[in-house]
């Protein structure tokens, strides 16, 4: 019924329409005009409302600032942020000079020389000088604003420091965790092969590897088994089969990493990274400190996400069978930023994701926490010692073999346990 | 000089009587195919228009469920009108990608390049009017292909219109990357295809087919623009080409061009060694000169339209055919502009911050030029000369952001933000589709020997216009409070809370924007048949289309071709008596050509 009226009203509006048209028509065609005269009351008319235009412009940009200008990030809660909200000032600066100067031109131009019958257009095809002028200032402008952006992003983007704290963001459909280096100081090396429900990030050690062939070794069996007994629609059994073949394809691969991973570890003793992934910390929580620089990598499991964290100005993308790193020092934390700037008890920073990954993008997140340098050392004595409990067999397991897609979005809510520490322990 | 078929008078004997189907169907002739892409882009356009307001619907109301939502999708997608979030991704992805390419791309390029070139240069059609045939039915058939794409199982491409893979070449990841994504890349092929066909046409019929007098240098600017399009267009769609076969093929034969180490639905894929940032190159290669492709024929439009309404000569032709190719050029090495935080070596990243940062000196100078072009005209304000004063106010405004986008260092914090959603809108959609309607409004009467209603069109522009600014003009702070684009709602978080009635605002906006789009399809539709006629020089203008006569004829002039004797700005010429010369004017004893 409401589809209906609404139809009708559309229909109704549209006859509204065509009838005032055809009026217009008919009594201008009496008047003997013709439609490609415009009228010197038309002219008049859209001449004031190119005035009206450019003042409700500035009006409605200037309601915005005020009403709005506030709910923007608030001050950058990390150092080279500082820097980046200068630059960005600056820019504003000149932007809005070229942006009322340019705006006013045109509409006071467009509204002042409105067509008169006596006058005459200025015959000027062009100018040498003048537009020398204005390919040099805006030339001159732009050297200033690409100098002064590039020191800023060099400064953003130059190796960080040796002694910087290292985490990495690890994503996936559709949420975050994280991996601080165990006491060794050096984060694991990560195969993807290795993945499971202990091992989430595919974190390389020995006992990982021996592990995930072991689990490989029954699973093709009892596929083998399966395809040799049952009785299996041609489909399914080609399935099986498929499945089978890059079972053995991925084991194979993995028997080649313990190869390269044995060599290593012969080459490079207690250096190997193959031997420093044991004791890394894999936790669901991400807590940085305050005033010391912090050096992030950024993976991601299967599509490209983004860590994107705005009070900190700052981003990277996680692009799978890439790792990525970007740098900031944090330089207010949640706490200060709670009870000063934000006034607001419940405030966390957020890392968002910000490239579209899927149904979940718009709620793929994780708080961010930044506390003094000693309570992070405490948090991350903690961390180290928690024992690892291995997670029940997470439905994604269970499924894989046979659903695609939906398996992973039951899995691992951000409130889902904490710290799953790493098996090999 | 370009060779030409002047003295061809026996040109009338190739004029046989037309069948139905060749006049109006496979019609070979420049203006129909021009009117053909015109009409397909409007139709394209409704269909991305109500995409969008149907997710401007949940994101200003997140959650509830609306009638208008139910009505399009039906309970699979809309459950109780509520939008699924995979269908809000898949109509953000064909929203952008139908806009981009089916409308601004084929729909602006299509209709003007096909309608004006042979007008403009005095050319009795295009070099081939069979490959220009196939250029529309090709166009034709990409849309009927895109169009189906939202019926399969699974929904339609989701993936963002980039098509960034991994989430577009794996269907595990998101539903819309199975059959849907399939036929996306197929009718993409089929667009690129059209795409280089008609460029390959314009630009041959430029260089070779300009009437006597007709030299480079007394092009009209909308000729220079189609020009450089055209080239663009020829350089940079081969490479999207290879970039969606590559995906085509990872996604059917099990190649790694684009995937390597992904673990997903509890497996790990075989793909090793590919590298999805390589997608992005060859994507934003051809994406960012696209932009151009978009933007320079309404630029080029716009160019022509102000400086006949302003009874002025446009100011510094060379300087605005200089900017054209500048920008042109620079289109070709900014490409990674779009991908500072894609993990590429930041010393990369400064080079592309240099060279984009460039493209706003010749942009700067166009936009002084029209403004210059205005002062001390003597305006009449037609409909199509309003929608050219608003292609500059949006071009400004959009333009002026990009500079904050171009500087690496802002980006990283406003990348993938509202801001660029703002940003590109105003300058590449509106500017592009301002330059569109101006383009429609002008040339109406050559397409159709009638003209359209202009009490209607002033309704229709300044509620666009007005709409325009309040539908994107809030995007910008909507991003600058961090607000990531391409998020179903933003409920899930408090931090955005300050800025969410916005989203209100700019959905009232854009409800209202859509309803004035009603005035000009209605206008157009009934103005085609019911118009009042058209006189054959309605805005008194100097250029060749002009002097055709209003029924169309095929090979467009009666007699002998025109001869040119002139440039296409002699508006208020001292010493003449009329405030236009056409080109075809000689020039009197002694005068300069300007």
């Amino acid at each position: 019924m409401t589809k209906l009226l609404i139809l009708l009203v559309i229909v109704l509006g549209v006859l509204a329409i065509a009838q005032l048209a055809r009026v217009y028509e008919l009594t201008s065609r009496l008047r003997g005009k013709r439609e490609e005269d415009i009228s010197p009351a038309d002219n008049r008319m859209n001449a004031r409302l190119m005035w009206v235009f450019m003042i409700a412009y500035f009006a409605f940009f200037l309601w915005l600032v005020v009403a709005y200008g506030d709910k923007m990030l608030p001050v950058s809660a990390s150092a080279h942020g500082v820097d980046t909200d200068w630059l960005l000032n600056f820019n504003w600066i000149i932007l809005l000079i070229a942006f009322v100067l340019t705006n006013v031109l045109l509409f006071v131009f467009a509204a002042k020389y409105v067509y008169s019958k006596d006058r005459r257009a200025f015959w000027q095809p062009h100018n040498n000088k003048l537009e020398l002028i204005w390919t040099v200032i805006p030339a001159a402008v732009l050297a200033v604003i690409i100098i002064y952006g590039l020191t800023t992003w060099n400064r953003i983007t130059s190796p960080s420091s040796p002694d910087a704290v290292v985490v990495e963001l690890y994503a996936k459909q559709f949420d975050w965790t994280a991996r601080y280096p165990g006491a060794d100081g050096q984060l694991g090396a990560t195969d993807f092969r290795l993945i499971n429900g202990t091992n989430p990030l595919g974190i390389v050690t020995r006992e990982s590897v021996a592990e995930r062939l072991a689990e490989m070794d029954t699973e093709i069996a009892e596929l083998k088994e399966t395809l040799a007994n049952a009785v299996l629609p041609d489909a399914k059994r080609d399935e099986l089969t498929d499945r089978t073949e890059r079972l053995e394809r991925h084991k194979a691969r993995i028997l080649n990493l313990k190869t390269v991973m044995e060599m290593d570890i012969e080459s490079n003793g207690a250096a190997s990274l193959y031997l420093a992934g044991g004791d890394d910390v894999v936790v669901k929580e991400f807590v940085l400190p305050l005033r010391q620089e912090a050096k992030i990598l950024i993976r991601s499991r299967d599509v490209i996400h983004s860590a994107y964290i705005p009070h900190m100005r700052s981003q990277m993308n996680a692009v799978p069978g890439l790792t990525t790193q970007m740098k900031m020092t944090p330089i207010i934390s949640t706490d200060s930023m709670r009870t000063h700037v934000m006034k607001d008890e419940a405030f966390d920073f957020i890392l968002l994701c910000n490239k579209i990954c899927g149904a979940s993008h718009y709620n793929m997140q994780m708080p961010l926490t930044v506390v003094t340098a000693g309570e992070y050392d405490a948090w991350y004595t903690e961390a180290m010692k928690k024992p690892f409990t291995a997670p029940a067999v997470t439905e994604e397991e269970e499924a894989a073999p046979t659903t695609e897609g939906e398996a992973e979005e039951n899995n691992a809510s951000p409130t889902e346990v904490a710290e799953v520490g790493n098996a090999t322990n | 000089m370009g060779a030409h078929t002047t003295a061809d008078a026996g040109h009338h004997a190739h004029h046989h009587e037309e069948s139905f189907v060749s006049k109006w169907v496979f019609s070979q002739d420049h203006k129909m195919i021009g009117k053909q892409f015109l009409v397909t882009a409007i139709f394209m356009a409704w269909v991305a228009v109500i995409m969008s307001l149907i997710f401007r619907l949940q994101l200003a109301w997140p959650g509830e469920g609306f009638a208008f939502t139910n009505f399009f999708l039906g309970d699979k997608w809309a459950p109780g009108g509520v939008l699924d979030p995979n269908m809000y991704l898949a109509l953000v992805t064909i929203h952008g990608t139908i806009m981009v390419f089916f409308v601004l791309t084929g729909g602006l390029s299509g209709t003007f390049a096909n309608l004006l070139i042979p007008l403009q240069i005095g050319a009795r059609d295009m070099a081939s009017g069979f490959i220009n045939m196939l250029s529309y039915w090709f166009f034709f058939l990409s849309s009927m292909v895109m169009l189906a794409s939202l019926f399969v199982e699974g929904g339609p491409a989701s993936s963002g219109w980039t098509v960034y893979p991994p989430l577009s070449a794996l269907p595990q990841t998101i539903p819309g990357s199975g059959a849907g994504m399939t036929l996306w890349l197929v009718s993409m092929t089929l667009f690129i295809a059209s795409s280089l066909m008609g460029g390959l046409n314009y630009v041959a019929t430029i260089l070779n087919l300009r009437t006597k007098g007709m030299k480079m240098t007394r092009l009209p600017l909308t000729m220079w623009a189609i020009f450089v399009t055209a080239v663009l267009g020829i350089l940079s769609f081969p490479v999207l080409l290879s970039a969606a076969l590559l995906l085509l093929m990872d996604r059917t034969m099990g190649t790694s061009f684009y995937l390597s180490d992904i673990y997903v639905a509890g497996e790990a894929l075989d793909h090793v060694g590919g590298s999805p940032i390589l997608f992005q190159h060859l994507f934003w290669f051809l994406g960012h000169p696209e932009v151009y492709i978009v933007l320079l024929p309404a630029l080029g439009i716009t160019s022509e339209i102000i400086s006949t309404n302003s009874r002025k000569p446009i100011f510094g032709y060379r300087a605005m055919i200089g900017s054209i190719l500048a920008i042109g050029f620079l289109s070709f090495i900014v490409w990674g502009h779009h991908m500072f935080i894609t993990g590429m070596n930041p010393f990369l990243g400064s080079v592309f911050v240099a060279t984009t940062l460039l493209i706003a000196i010749p942009s700067a100078v166009k936009v002084f030029n029209y403004i210059t072009t205005l002062w001390r005209g003597n305006i009449i304000f037609t409909p199509a000369m309003l929608f050219s004063i608003g292609l500059v106010a949006t071009f400004i405004a959009g333009g002026l952001t990009g500079i904050i986008l171009a500087d690496s260092a802002l980006d990283i914090n406003v990348h993938d933000t509202y801001f660029v959603v703002a940003h590109f809108h105003i300058v590449m959609g509106m500017s592009a589709i301002f330059g569109m309607f101006a383009g429609i409004y002008h040339w109406f009467p050559k397409m159709y020997g009638r003209m359209m209603n202009t009490k209607l069109a002033y309704a229709h522009f300044w509620i666009t216009f007005v709409c325009a600014f309040g539908v994107f003009f809030p995007m910008h702070f909507i991003g600058l409070a961090g607000a990531p684009r391409r998020y179903y709602s933003y409920t899930e978080f408090t931090m955005f809370d300050g800025v969410l009635d916005l989203n209100v605002l700019v959905t009232v906006f854009a409800i209202i924007g859509a309803l004035a789009q009603v005035l000009f399809t209605y206008n157009f539709f009934y103005s085609i048949w019911r118009g009042p006629k058209a006189v054959q020089n309605p805005w008194r203008s100097n250029t060749l289309e002009w002097t055709t006569p209003v029924e169309h004829l095929h090979g467009n002039w009666p007699g002998p071709l025109p001869v040119v004797h002139r440039w296409a700005y002699d508006y208020s010429k001292p010493g003449k008596e009329e405030d236009f010369v056409p080109q075809t004017v000689p020039l009197e004893e002694g005068e300069e050509e300007h």
